[in-house]
């Protein structure tokens, strides 16, 4: 039997949203080998040949030259003969399993697309409830189309059959398994492709919504986050410091500080230099799950997480262990400045084995932070806030601050981040007013 | 892979500094190498050179991004080439090092963008020696050094025939001479970027480097950010 089979723009590169049709190596028509190049495709700076992922006749090219089409777009349509395909045995299985779950009642060698729904006629069936077995393709080999759909709707026909709901969903869900691994040829990523939206017919409607297009940044941020919450067993804890001689120390030195160097001390600097320190004194905070092993970092270099109006990045501070106050207040003086001003570099941006995250900046008192991929921890340094605390039976007024942390519970547990967090509070608590910078 | 060879677990580069070459005859070297790469009968070599004048435009094309009519170049002596590598136009003339890294790169994890950075990576850490601040600018591929493009970059991916991964072509071209800028990115809009221009090595530091020596640097740098080791560079 014949299939047809999508070729689909992969996911080239990690930053990569989209790509342009350069050129057509194959025309309707032509035989192609697996592997062999379809086009040639063009993003940035680079031109690369796009490989079929299957062997067989193409006959139908989806997207012009010139167009510039999302990741994961079909582009055009090979003719497969059935059963050969190695490359997609999951598919074959995943639509034989909706066949069987809907009682599907055409034979394949009538209608060889009729197994086969596009995400869109997928959608537009959901929304709809109409069992999709009973609309009739009028598209190629049979296949669905919208149009099918909205006809079908439009007919009236299926209405009464709320029963069909549940059949549609199972045999829906074993679709949506086949399209999920519908094969972009390249396995170059893990991370699956961002199922595609329909907002045709929805957004309208006058309600005064609107949408903000998703930037390579925001991408990133977001895949990074849902990896981060996915994978990472997450457990957060939370202690409080007395931070009130630090206070005291920082406003006896800024001025000076602000004469001297050009920079502003900031409270973060001392932060730094009490986890750093924390860290060395407990190594296991500076590690990563590695499956079968634990990877104990020996550079202690914090990442820093640095919010500008529209995202987050955590440049790094590297070797912190090696500096003193002062050089971690340039640091971070330095990296702030280029954060806002877009000047971060690659290696500016890489190696980072523990973040600390300034959310007091923003007036936070308390924070559920999520780890920065693969690391093991991260500690947030909340607002300082003159609070009434008892202190030998007595009230007094002092300057107090939360740290929180989210740790990764398959390398640490409570106890070893108590210690840790207790260990972070001595160091700052330590601070006096003969604390050095330098 | 079969042929490739490993030398304290980096694998090995053919790597070349040939001299001043014609543009269509590194053109079809290049083809040519890729064909054997694929074939696995020849090392992963990066080829390192000059070419005599020319312009070349990338398939992202703006013809009005070149300033000159066909007389004029050929008044100047200035070739003109339209090739298969990605950006637009770019102007390559003696007193540039030109480098064509042709690489196999597994599919496996292939990122075409990070190949790119890579590329970037080699030369700021070279230009790092200097004590030169080099950098990337988030919209435009290339080396800059401030807003003053150093390096240019385009990189085509051709898909091997024999395996699942690529082999890249094409690759930088890095300004060394002084004054470069006036001979011929005067004639063009380099890479239709109209608002930045263009130094050398050279420029920025008073140095008198030669392509040559800049080859024999930068090679070092290449081997470090690619994970290859170099025979030593043939000339």
């Amino acid at each position: 039997m014949k299939t047809l089979t999508e070729i689909v723009v992969p996911q080239l590169a990690e930053s990569l949203v989209s790509a342009t049709i350069d050129k057509w190596l194959k025309q309707p028509g032509d035989w192609i080998d697996i592997y062999e190049p379809v086009c040639e495709i063009l993003t940035d700076k680079v031109n690369a040949e796009l490989p079929s992922t299957v062997a067989g006749k193409m006959v139908k090219i989806l997207v012009g030259k010139g167009e510039t089409v999302p990741v994961g777009t079909a582009i055009c349509l090979v003719e497969t003969e059935g059963g050969a395909n190695e490359e997609q045995p999951v598919q074959a299985g995943a639509v034989t399993a909706a066949q069987t779950t809907t009682g599907f009642p055409d034979s394949a060698q009538d209608a060889p697309m009729r197994g086969r729904f596009s995400p869109a006629v997928q959608q537009l069936a959901a929304e709809h409830s109409v069992r999709l077995t009973e609309v009739t393709g009028t598209g190629l080999g049979g296949r669905i189309t919208r149009k099918d759909v909205l006809a079908y709707v439009a007919s009236g026909a299926g209405k009464s059959n709320s029963a069909a709901g549940a059949a549609t969903a199972a045999a829906q869900s074993a679709v949506d398994a086949a399209a999920q691994v519908r094969s972009s040829g390249l396995h170059l990523t893990e991370t699956p492709r961002l199922p595609k939206i329909e907002v045709e017919g929805f957004a309208g409607a006058g309600r005064g919504d609107s949408f903000i297009d998703v930037t390579p940044i925001r991408n990133t941020i977001a895949r990074n986050m849902r990896q981060s919450v996915s994978e990472i067993p997450h457990a957060w804890t939370m202690i409080e410091v007395d931070v009130t001689n630090l206070v005291l120390l920082r406003n006896k030195l800024k001025d000076e500080f602000m004469k001297r160097e050009g920079i502003n001390l900031t409270y973060l600097a001392f932060l730094l230099k009490a986890v750093v320190n924390a860290i060395k004194d407990f190594p296991i905070m500076n590690s990563m799950w590695a499956v079968d092993k634990i990877i104990v970092k020996r550079d202690i270099n914090i990442s820093l997480a640095v919010g500008t109006e529209d995202s987050v990045l955590t440049p790094v501070i590297k070797n912190a262990d090696h500096k003193n106050v002062a050089g971690l207040a340039k640091e971070i003086d330095e990296l702030a400045r280029k954060t806002r001003e877009g000047k971060l570099t690659l290696s500016d941006m890489q190696g980072g084995t523990f973040t600390v995250n300034n959310t007091g900046s923003f007036g936070s008192i308390l924070s559920y932070p999520i780890i920065n991929y693969p690391q093991a921890a991260i500690l947030t340094f909340e607002s300082i806030v003159k609070r009434p605390v008892v202190i030998n039976d007595m009230l007094a007024v002092r300057s107090m601050a939360n740290l929180c942390l989210s740790l990764d519970h398959r390398i640490l547990d409570g106890v070893i981040c108590g210690r840790f967090l207790q260990r972070v509070k001595d160091n700052l608590e330590s601070f006096n007013q003969e604390s050095k910078l330098y | 892979m079969a042929e490739a060879e490993y030398e304290n677990g980096l694998k090995r580069l053919d790597a070349r500094y040939i001299g001043l070459l014609e543009y269509a005859e590194a053109w079809e070297l290049q083809k040519a190498c890729v064909k054997e790469i694929d074939r696995e009968e020849r090392q992963e070599t990066l080829l390192l050179l000059q070419h005599p004048p020319t312009y070349t435009i990338g398939s992202d094309k703006h013809p009005e991004h070149l300033l000159l009519g066909e007389e004029e170049l050929a008044e100047r002596g200035i070739a003109l080439f339209q090739i298969d590598r990605g950006g637009d136009i770019t102007y390559h003339g003696p007193g540039q090092l030109v480098g064509y890294p042709l690489l196999y790169l597994d599919a496996v994890g292939l990122d075409l963008h990070a190949y790119l950075r890579n590329l970037e990576q080699v030369i700021i850490n070279w230009l790092g020696e200097y004590g030169i601040t080099a950098g990337r600018k988030p919209e435009y591929t290339g080396v800059w050094v401030g807003d003053l493009k150093i390096a240019a970059i385009g990189v085509k991916f051709n898909k091997a025939r024999h395996r699942r991964g690529f082999i890249t072509s094409h690759g930088f071209a890095l300004n060394i001479k002084a004054g470069i800028a006036a001979d011929g990115f005067s004639g063009i809009i380099p890479c239709g970027i109209e608002q930045y221009g263009v130094t050398s090595f050279n420029d920025l530091t008073g140095k008198q480097l030669t392509v040559e020596e800049a080859a024999v640097q930068l090679l070092p740098h290449f081997e470090q950010v690619f994970q290859y080791k170099a025979d030593t560079l043939v000339k």
